[in-house]
């Protein structure tokens, strides 16, 4: 997993005087009885690529089709550079979306598809040539110009799409699933193209998707929706690290939650005993919740250290017994068994080609540093 | 089982083709059947042929042939640019509504098949005629004192066939407006369209082919309509098929008859391969 490369290098959202690109402020909207997205509050800044991630129908894409015009807020108001959106249709907004199916018009050659926002608004003919041209140019289809639609691969259509939303120079770019469609290889690649071409244009984008390794590698903030709630807004790392419940620590990545109660609770540490654990966790920093609240513990599985010798100390040492492993190569994943019958997920890069394995069924001492565990009350 | 459509086409098409296209190059006899056969023993071991291709001639010496067909061709043309005009709204209204009242308003469509066209015809006459319900209630309105002669003109020949032939219009365009992707149209509202502008610039071009197979559906048959014309359209409704059918029934001209209902063929028959071609298209899925 890596770290944004995003265009936003200074974290604008800590200044509290910076004025904030897009505005969502308290946005709902309602499809009968069902409440898609429930009072959103967001504050995007220019620049930035923020990704609303969540699982599909947390309300991501409704949230992504209000601020693009076509559905209109039950609640709430979106302001897009100081104006409220209000009543603006699609149409007359500067917003451009790249759609999830990519709707190229199959009747178009790439050249048209492109051209076709731009003739829309009556730019001269030169000028349409030329930002065609750079355009195709800067998504290398270049030499694609004259094909139509269904002589392109997904990547291409993907690329063209791209290029169709970005003609227009909008002030917002709106990328639902962006690459979704297209396979593993080519949507690692196509993440870090997309960067760069943000990088190059400026331009602010919103993207929404389901995939978290895709808006870590994405996104200079992530918004994580769960009922048509943002559940926690912030950069890549403070959602990986900090996740503010169990919701999150278990959407982005994974992660083993140990039920516990709090019984300890100092400025400086924290003790929870933990039936699911059968042993207490010692965690070095304090944590705001009631005394004898119950709390969950969450201990990312590349956190952990396995050894077959009983490591020192008494705090965070569980001892359980391997039920599985699965060899990816670069690292191995390994199911863990603990007495209580909890199973314990860890995760080890495998460094050495010839380091003697641990294998099924063997005992095995697990421990973390006393910084790991994240508490989290809810 | 492959064979199955070729025997059918063999003898409900190629058959009588044949025969007519014999009967065309015959001659009038009075006999029964009414024309001359076209091989002739001569003496022991000659057959003679006899081919007349004065029927065809005929056609174009004598105006009211042509005059028939072109206006056959001009009814037929005005009636299809009006179920196109009426039916596109109605499909493409069905294509956008829910499924649960799609399938009642495709029935709808469909229900007219119910009853045979001939008692359909025979209802718009009581809704035409001098005494009938559209005068009467026009005059029970009071805009109007004395009927109007609605029935026996060419408006209610228009009515006719346009009504009889809406849902061959409704029904392909209809199949090719439900394939459509309507993201498209956010798209192009996106770019910059407005609704009316994303009508014309995607959804018009991206239906041309179901108005195309509609629009053939309509003019093939309407060219040689018989029934509608000669029921609503009166006495001087010219057109094709009523010149076939009194050639045929009331002069007794098997071979000239013949000769217009080849002719009549080879003119369609372009547009029929027409159609063929946008239906391949249509099926092979590129637009």
């Amino acid at each position: 997993m890596t770290t944004s490369v995003g265009a936003v290098k200074a974290a604008p959202w800590k200044d509290p005087n910076a004025r904030p690109y897009v505005q969502v402020d308290g946005v709902s909207k309602t499809f009968g009885d069902f409440k898609a997205v429930d009072d959103v509050s967001l504050k995007i800044y220019k620049g930035e690529i923020f990704c609303l991630l969540g699982a599909s129908g947390c309300g991501k894409t409704t949230l992504l089709r209000m601020l693009g015009g076509f559905e209109t807020p039950s609640a709430g108001r979106i302001f897009i550079d100081g104006e409220d959106m209000t009543g603006v249709p699609p149409y007359e907004r500067p917003v451009n979306m790249m759609f999830q199916s990519y709707a190229l018009f199959p009747h178009m050659t790439v050249e048209q598809n492109v051209a076709f926002g731009l003739k829309q608004d009556r730019v001269p003919k030169a000028e349409i040539a030329e930002r065609v041209a750079t355009m195709l140019d800067l998504v290398k289809l270049g030499s694609f110009a004259k094909r139509k639609p269904h002589q392109l691969s997904g990547g291409q259509k993907q690329r063209v799409a791209l290029a169709r939303s970005l003609v227009k120079r909008p002030k917002l770019l709106l990328l639902d699933e962006p690459l979704g469609a297209l396979d593993k290889k080519l949507r690692e690649h196509t993440q870090f193209e997309l960067i760069s071409i943000q990088d190059q244009l400026g331009v602010t984008f919103v993207v929404v998707t389901h995939d978290q390794e895709e808006a870590m590698t994405l996104a200079s903030r992530i918004g994580v929706m769960n009922h048509g709630e943002i559940v926690q807004a912030g950069t890549p790392s403070e959602i990986y690290e900090f996740p503010s419940s169990k919701f999150v620590a278990d959407f982005v990545g994974s992660v083993n939650i140990f039920e516990g109660k709090l019984v300890e609770d100092e400025p400086e540490y924290v003790r929870i005993a933990s039936d699911e654990l059968g042993a207490t966790l010692y965690v070095s920093h304090g944590i705001s919740a009631a005394p004898e609240a119950v709390v969950w513990a969450a201990v990312r599985p590349e956190k952990i250290f396995m050894s077959t010798a009983r490591p020192e100390g008494t705090d965070n040492v569980v001892r359980g017994a391997v039920q599985d492993i699965a060899y990816l190569g670069d690292l191995s994943i390994y199911l863990v068994k603990l007495a209580t019958g909890k199973i314990v997920r860890v995760t080890q890069p495998n460094t050495s080609r010839h380091a003697e394995a641990i294998t099924w069924e063997q005992q095995v001492y697990l421990t973390w540093d006393p910084s790991s565990p994240v508490v989290v009350t809810r | 089982m492959v064979a199955l459509p070729y025997l059918w086409l063999l003898l409900f098409f190629v058959v009588p083709f044949v025969i007519v296209l014999k009967i065309s190059f015959s001659d009038v006899d009075l006999a029964i059947p009414p024309y001359k056969p076209l091989l002739e023993w001569v003496g022991k071991n000659s057959l003679a042929i006899h081919l007349n291709f004065n029927n065809y001639a005929f056609l174009f010496t004598d105006s009211l042939y042509v005059d028939a067909l072109l206006n056959s061709i001009k009814v037929a043309f005005i009636s299809t640019i009006f179920c196109l005009l009426i039916g596109y709204p109605m499909a493409y209204g069905i294509a956008r509504s829910e499924t649960r009242t799609r399938n009642l308003l495709l029935l709808l469509v469909i229900l007219p098949f119910w009853t045979s066209l001939l008692l359909r015809v025979y209802a718009w006459i009581g809704l035409l005629k001098a005494n009938g319900v559209i005068n009467n209630i026009l005059i029970w309105l009071g805009l109007i004192h004395e009927p109007l002669t609605l029935l026996y003109t060419p408006f209610a020949m228009y009515i006719g066939i346009v009504y009889s032939y809406l849902p061959f219009m409704i029904l392909p365009l209809y199949a090719n407006l439900e394939k459509m992707d309507w993201q498209l149209l956010e798209a192009a509202e996106d770019l910059g369209c407005r609704p009316y502008q994303a009508f014309y610039k995607i959804t018009l071009p991206l239906s041309r082919n179901g108005m195309l197979a509609g629009s053939m559906l309509v003019f093939i048959p309407a060219v040689g309509e018989f029934v509608i014309p000669a029921l609503l359209g009166g006495p001087n409704a010219l057109m094709i098929g009523r010149v076939l059918w009194d050639e045929f029934f009331s002069n007794r001209a098997w071979p000239v008859a013949s000769a217009v209902a080849i002719l009549l063929l080879v003119i369609l028959v372009p547009f029929m391969m027409w159609y063929q071609s946008v239906q391949a298209r249509e099926s092979a899925g590129a637009r």
